[in-house]
């Protein structure tokens, strides 16, 4: 983890600052499908007995196999996001029609909570494999899937629609197949904006691990042998030993992936850069040194080489997928095909939108089966409650971080030591710490509306401190030295001068923020320690306790209204933020 | 006589014995090393110097942003500590605050001052009037162009009422014209006194500029910065480029600058810790046909052939100097020489000149012969960059030792004295012994 794999450009979740009509479909769609999808199985199969559990052992001598199996399913999710982030991305950028609908999805599927998810898909993936572990494996490594995909996916397309013009059309005079292009030219070009979000999905995704490794939806409980189900039955038997020793080697697994993964991927895709001057500092690691200086390792990794551009290089002719590109090159057409496409244009507008109107109505129906109108009042109040946590809390984490950020990001030397920590704070799974704090608040008897609130930043601030100290740190020295030969200091100087200069940073670490801190509220609103349950006045709670209870039309409720709290939360703060960050403050 | 011009004219700021430096394990590494120079009201005095003199660092000391490592800077009679009140700076790269508007961005110092905002706004706007920047109150910075930029950065710097102006290399981030413009409107305005500045002090490494704007020029020497010359310039304003004592002087402060190089005649030959400049083989390689063409014939005047190339010093001093270190060409008193070998060079087809190239760089840097003898004795034929920067960097700083390593990576790779794999780090003889 290292200064320069920080870059806002990569940002992807801010990247769409303009609603298009579309979203107003794609809002109601997704959600709608996602909650059909559940409703059908869980009706089919509710009657099915309950999942075996397994024993989970408390002997610390468990935990390096059970470390072993979270991360596991860590890189199967990682290798499905990566093939998902392929084909959907590649769908988006290169047919006109799907893009129009694929788009908006993705920037839904975004703001669903990722936890959500796994209520609704647990059931499902049990029943596709009735009585065995696999559909629990299933439900957990798509859970991460959820919280690894969307952004890797938004990176890659955004990155295809970006490859710039001179490239392409020396792909197109040398005969390139559509395939060959896209090995040759499209993913080499998308592979550092997709490696770094590829990290950023995986610093999350060890918070989603752990939750989904336990959980009870109705009469299903799953445990998976793994960190998360070793946490759980800790926190079943009020062992707070169990609890360090989990901390301990989690903390082990993350540096352990960052060194043996991560570090030598960074440094193997900085050749992937497109300015040809070559930077100061490129980043370095131990690991693919190694390797590229050791005969033995480069020789078992050749002919894999040798596989992979072979299999580039077949002449595969695709489908062309609409015609963004000959769109731009045959002005001259004839207007008729114009009018058809047109025509087509419409019909497809009019299928999605009859299909959004069939989904919904069925949803609706469903879930007034179980819901009443004081019951949608009753969450959305919830909703209210939590939007007002995740916000003091955001602006609590500011107020302190901020300041702090810049401090340590203005003295270099500091912030190369602090930089790795906030960045491994960042990854490390906050969920782990929440018993601690549990303990405190059942033994002193405190408020749990006000005391469980800082769980919900707990892990997520550290992306607002790494942020604004990678923004201090790019801060330009002449700006230093203008402000100080002109003698502006104290508040002049952080309201005209650092701030400004720091706010793309800050924002972009804001998002990611409070993003997270949503997802954390179903499992920080929620807790418990033994038997004693703390539970706060949220949304997040509520989806909690609904999903332990299986109470489907409620659950379906439930997200869809955080999902749309979220939404309009990042169009209405975050994304005209984000938007006067990248016109007013940009540094050119 | 001196005591006099001294009591007629305030001496506004004086530096002594001013050193700058780094540590080392092999001692200080010096980027200034003892240098004297004083300020007078009504001068405007030019720092010259190349890259690697150190003259930005110097204006930094004078300014009060960083502190030098020995010796002291005194102002109005008061030692500097810290950003001194009364002087004002102007960037290279216009520092201009991008999220403040012009104005904004002129008031800035103003309001730093406690000057209230009614006058604040006055004297902002008369100093954007002064500089010629009405009507662009409510830009940003990033919908200006270059000059109207640099000219808000005039602006901010003049409206505090400096005593003491102080200019790091203004208008080389400008093109030509636009360069021309500002610095004819800044000494338009200083000749008529219309500005509150007492004095100028500006760092340049463009010849011609310090004469057409300078009444005093300090030549400062590279690796470390010392002042080697200081050259008056009589002429009045508003001057002319093409007067022939104009011309005269020009070539004079080239014939200095380029003396350093060949002390008492006889080549200072290069070591194995001189900080090379990173020069393309490409730019060597024209350069040296460039002379062997017409008009020159083997001979040019360094002056005309920086301004018929547009070449500025920084570019075309490298150039001429690496090409005398190889012993292609001779750089004495402004005036540039091709050697008989830099003839057959120029002669040359691409792989001839290569193996001429190798042999002339293995004789004459000793990093390059280095590599290759370090090469040829060990066993695998490899060897880490590593080893070669730790060498350098006892005798240079890290971020020399990186440039010159890199320099002569680049011309041994052209005369495939070795081959160097960026990835891995490595320099070996593959694919060069065949």
């Amino acid at each position: 983890m290292r200064l320069n794999i920080i870059n806002p450009a990569f940002n992807t979740s801010a990247w769409r600052l303009l609603p298009n009509r579309w979203d107003f479909i794609a809002f109601p769609l997704i959600i709608c499908l996602i909650a059909m999808g559940a409703i059908g199985y869980h009706q089919t199969m509710a009657p099915i007995s309950v999942l075996k559990t397994q024993v989970i052992s408390l002997s610390p001598s468990m935990l390096p196999e059970y470390a072993m199996r979270t991360t596991l399913r860590m890189l199967a999710a990682m290798v499905a996001s990566l093939l998902f982030t392929l084909i959907y991305g590649t769908l988006a950028a290169k047919s006109r029609r799907a893009e129009k609908v694929l788009v908006p999805i993705l920037d839904i599927l975004q703001s669903v909570p990722v936890l959500g998810y796994i209520s609704f898909t647990v059931t499902f993936f049990i029943a596709l494999f009735p009585g065995r572990v696999a559909g629990a494996e299933c439900a957990a490594i798509f859970a991460i899937f959820t919280s690894q995909a969307w952004n890797m996916t938004f990176s890659f397309y955004q990155s295809l629609r970006t490859v710039p013009r001179d490239l392409e059309e020396v792909s197109r005079s040398f005969h390139l197949t559509g395939w060959q292009r896209f090995w040759k030219l499209e993913v080499p070009f998308s592979m550092p904006g997709l490696i770094w979000n590829m990290m950023m999905s995986m610093s999350g995704g060890w918070f989603f691990v752990v939750a989904s490794e336990a959980i009870t939806v109705g009469d299903n409980t799953i445990t998976l042998p793994g960190i998360g189900a070793y946490l759980a039955t800790a926190i079943d038997q009020r062992n707070l030993h169990a609890v360090g020793w989990v901390i301990l080697v989690m903390t082990l697994v993350i540096l352990a992936y960052d060194q043996l993964l991560f570090r030598p991927l960074v440094a193997w895709a900085d050749k992937f850069r497109l300015e040809t001057t070559s930077s100061g500092n490129a980043p370095e690691s131990w690991l693919l040194d190694l390797i590229r200086r050791t005969h033995l390792i480069t020789q078992i990794l050749t002919p894999l080489g040798w596989i992979i551009a072979t299999l580039a290089r077949v002449p595969l002719r695709l489908p062309t997928l609409g015609a963004r590109f000959s769109d731009a090159t045959s002005g001259l057409v004839a207007s008729r095909p114009r009018v058809s496409s047109r025509a087509i244009d419409v019909l497809w507008a009019i299928i999605v939108l009859l299909g959004t109107v069939y989904v919904v109505y069925r949803v609706i129906a469903y879930v007034r089966t179980g819901v009443d109108l004081p019951e949608v009042e009753h969450v959305l109040v919830l909703g209210l409650i939590t939007l007002a946590r995740v916000l003091l809390l955001i602006v609590l984490a500011s107020l302190i971080w901020v300041p702090l950020g810049v401090m340590i990001g203005l003295r270099p030397a500091l912030a190369e030591k602090v930089q790795p920590i906030a960045q491994f704070l960042a990854a490390f799974p906050a969920n782990l710490l929440f018993p601690v704090f549990v303990v405190v608040i059942v033994k002193f008897h405190l408020n749990a509306d006000i005391w469980l609130s800082p769980l919900i930043v707990l892990g997520t601030q550290w992306y607002i401190l790494f942020n604004v100290i990678a923004g201090a740190t790019a801060f330009p020295n002449d700006f230093k030295e203008a402000a100080a030969n002109f003698h502006i200091r104290g508040w002049q100087w952080w309201s005209k001068v650092i701030l400004p200069g720091i706010f793309p940073y800050y924002v972009t670490g804001a998002i990611t923020a409070s993003g997270g801190a949503w997802n954390a509220s179903i499992v920080s609103e929620f807790v418990s320690w033994g038997n004693d349950k703390v539970v706060a006045h949220g949304l997040g709670a509520y989806i909690a306790q609904t999903t332990a209870a299986g109470d489907f039309p409620k659950i379906i409720l439930g997200i869809a209204v955080m999902s749309l709290f979220v939404t309009l939360f990042n169009r209405l703060l975050w994304r005209p933020m984000y938007a006067h960050a990248a016109s007013k403050l940009r540094m050119d | 006589m001196q005591n006099s011009a001294t009591t007629a004219t305030q001496e506004i700021l004086r530096v002594d014995n001013v050193r700058r430096g780094f540590n080392k394990s092999q001692g200080e590494l010096l980027v200034l090393d003892d240098v004297n120079l004083t300020l007078k009201e009504g001068e405007v005095v030019g720092l010259l110097g190349r890259s690697g003199s150190g003259k930005s660092t110097l204006l930094r000391i004078i300014a009060g942003l960083i502190n030098p490592s020995g010796g002291t800077v005194t102002y109005q009679g008061e030692p500097v500590d810290g950003p001194a009140a009364g002087v004002a700076m102007v960037f290279q790269t216009f520092a201009l605050f991008p999220w403040l508007t012009v104005l904004q961005n002129v008031e800035a110092g103003l309001e730093a001052l406690g000057v209230n905002p009614r006058e604040r706004r006055e004297r902002a706007l008369a100093a954007i009037d002064l500089i010629g920047l009405d009507g662009f109150e409510s830009a940003y910075p990033r919908e200006l162009s270059g000059g109207m930029r640099q000219r808000v950065g005039f602006a901010r710097a003049l409206v505090v009422n400096p005593t003491l102006l102080l200019m790091d290399e203004p208008f080389s981030a400008l093109d030509v014209l636009t360069a021309e413009t500002l610095r004819t409107d800044l000494l338009d305005l200083w000749t008529e006194r219309r500005l509150p500045i007492k004095s100028i002090l500006i760092v340049t490494h463009n010849i011609e500029e310090a004469v057409f704007m300078c009444d005093r020029i300090l030549v400062l020497s590279s690796n470390p910065g010392r002042v080697i010359a200081e050259i008056q310039v009589p002429f009045p304003h508003p001057r002319n480029r093409l007067d022939p004592a104009f011309r005269r002087l020009v070539d004079e402060i080239y014939a200095r600058m380029t003396a350093r190089t060949a002390i008492g005649g006889k080549r200072r030959e290069i070591e194995l810790g001189t900080w090379l400049p990173q020069v393309s083989t490409n730019l060597m390689a024209g350069l040296v046909e460039t002379l062997a063409a017409e008009p020159y014939n083997g001979k040019a005047d360094l002056p005309e052939i920086a301004r018929s190339l547009h070449l500025e010093v920084d570019d075309l001093f490298p150039v001429a100097e690496m090409l005398q270190n190889l012993g292609f060409a001779d750089v004495q008193e402004g005036d540039i020489l091709l050697t008989a070998a830099g003839k057959k060079f120029a002669d040359f087809g691409t792989q001839e000149r290569k193996v001429m190239f190798a042999d002339h760089l293995v004789r004459t840097v000793p990093l390059a012969a280095r590599i290759r003898q370090v090469l040829n004795e060990r066993p695998g034929r490899r060897a880490p960059r590593v080893r070669f920067e730790q060498e350098l960097e006892d005798f240079l700083s890290d971020n020399a030792a990186q440039e010159t390593l890199d320099a002569v990576i680049n011309w041994g790779r052209y005369a495939e004295i070795f081959a160097y794999n960026d990835q891995a780090e490595t320099f070996s003889l593959e694919d060069v012994e065949s």
